[in-house]
């Protein structure tokens, strides 16, 4: 098994990220190219970027911040939101990033996963999934559907995703660890790796995350300071989790 | 310093080498003219695109034929992710495909672990960790490094593959990338 991975997601709408608090030692505050070099320079593994705002009309904006990430950033990154088409998939994976995350569009049409897989591999497609109470959640989390998690998780690994993004709805944003029962009995039915997504409030349960999973989505933890993320990668080494050797380069 | 061609194969994503070529202090442009990659001092074989499709447009563009050309002449290449394992004989791709055969090998599914193979894993001998996202991988008597027993790096004459994408693997990569350019 590759190593394991600590992925920090940035959410951006209209170009700019907008989650973080204080990016203490940044000069342009918010601005997405300039906390992916420095994230990068952090020792994060990968990078999440999650379009919040996607419209069909701002496209152009999002694809514009895709160009300039893939210009200075040397590790991989995903983007999600405003995936709806093979198109909108090939737009953002020409313009220079490795992966496409989708959710929505997903269950609307569950062949768009195949299609996209069939164009540019499986690796290339990360199927998002928003879990709370057995059940498939969309427009960020506020919609509940009555597709049940673990199936669909097996069918879109089925039909052609690399990944699965898994979240759970009621662990986002509350800082208490992530949830692994949830974690654990997805990954255990499928033979792709799964991303744990939502509820980290500290080195501890990252760790508790990168036990039993392939890697760990972080935003808040490392958005209210940036410069504290080689700090979490030496909390995690000492906690038993080995991520890359990578050089701190801030 | 000379330009780098960057070998079409019609779709997919070849920013990213060429960021990485940029970052190296190289020129590089995309191209599947048998002039450019025959005149060309370094080539590269990027990893983008299903196997299938990369080979068809290989031949449609009559870029295959130019790099057997160029092979036979001793003219370098680099190899990079699906660019390494189109450069063995056949691959379980796509239901099969024939690659372009310049060394021996075969490219299999990966069978062990979880595929597709994704992150960043240790490279032997280089003691070095690189990312990789694959769900194939070549078999092949010239490989030169492995990662937890796959082929991760293959060398035959001028030729030289390497599994993982130098041009996401940070410094590391970088490195190795320059290597690998100024090789031969």
């Amino acid at each position: 098994m590759p190593l394991p991975r600590l992925i920090p997601c940035l959410d951006v709408a209209h170009g700019r990220v907008m989650k973080g608090v204080s990016f203490v030692g940044l000069r342009d505050v918010g601005d997405p190219v300039e906390l992916a070099t420095f994230y990068s320079a952090g020792g994060a593994d990968e990078l999440v970027f999650l379009d919040i705002a996607a419209t069909p009309d701002d496209s152009d904006t999002m694809t514009s911040v895709v160009v300039k990430v893939a210009e200075v950033l040397d590790i991989p990154f995903t983007v999600g939101g405003g995936v709806r088409s093979v198109e909108d998939a090939s737009r953002i994976i020409e313009s220079g990033a490795d992966r496409v995350s989708f959710n929505s569009a997903a269950l609307a049409n569950p062949q768009l996963i195949t299609a996209i897989a069939d164009r540019y591999g499986s690796q290339a497609v990360v199927v998002a999934i928003d879990a709370g109470g057995g059940v498939v959640h969309t427009h960020g989390g506020r919609v509940a559907t009555t597709t049940k998690v673990i199936p669909w998780a097996i069918e879109a690994a089925e039909r052609g995703a690399g990944e699965i993004l898994l979240t759970s709805i009621f662990h986002d944003g509350q800082r208490k660890g992530f949830d692994l029962e949830l974690t654990a009995q997805v990954r255990g039915e499928i033979s792709i790796p799964v991303i744990a997504s939502g509820g980290a409030g500290n080195a501890r349960h990252v760790a508790e995350a990168l036990r039993i999973t392939d890697a760990a989505l972080v935003a808040s933890i490392v958005h209210e300071n940036p410069a504290g993320l080689p700090g979490l990668r030496r909390e995690l080494e000492e906690l038993g989790i080995h991520l890359r050797p990578a050089g701190e380069r801030v | 310093m000379s330009e780098v061609v960057v070998v079409d194969y019609g779709a997919g994503n070849t920013h990213s080498v060429r960021a990485a070529l940029t970052r190296l202090g190289r020129t590089s442009f995309v191209s599947s003219d048998r002039e450019a990659l025959l005149g060309a001092e370094r080539v590269i074989l990027p990893g983008v695109g299903s196997a299938r499709s990369a080979m068809q447009h290989l031949h449609e563009t009559g870029a295959a034929k130019a790099l057997h050309e160029r092979f036979k002449s001793g003219g370098s290449m680099l190899g990079i992710c699906l660019g390494m394992q189109l450069a063995l004989e056949t691959t379980e791709e796509d239901d099969g495909v024939f690659g372009l055969g310049l060394l021996t090998g075969h490219v299999k599914r990966l069978t062990s672990g979880r595929v597709p193979r994704l992150g960043w894993a240790m490279v032997e001998p280089w003691d070095e960790a690189y990312y990789f996202a694959h769900s194939y991988a070549g078999e092949s008597p010239y490989t030169v490094a492995t990662s937890e027993g796959v082929s991760v790096a293959v060398q035959y004459g001028p030729f030289f593959g390497v599994q993982f994408h130098p041009e996401k693997s940070g410094e590391a990569g970088l490195n190795i990338l320059e290597q690998c350019l100024s090789l031969a």
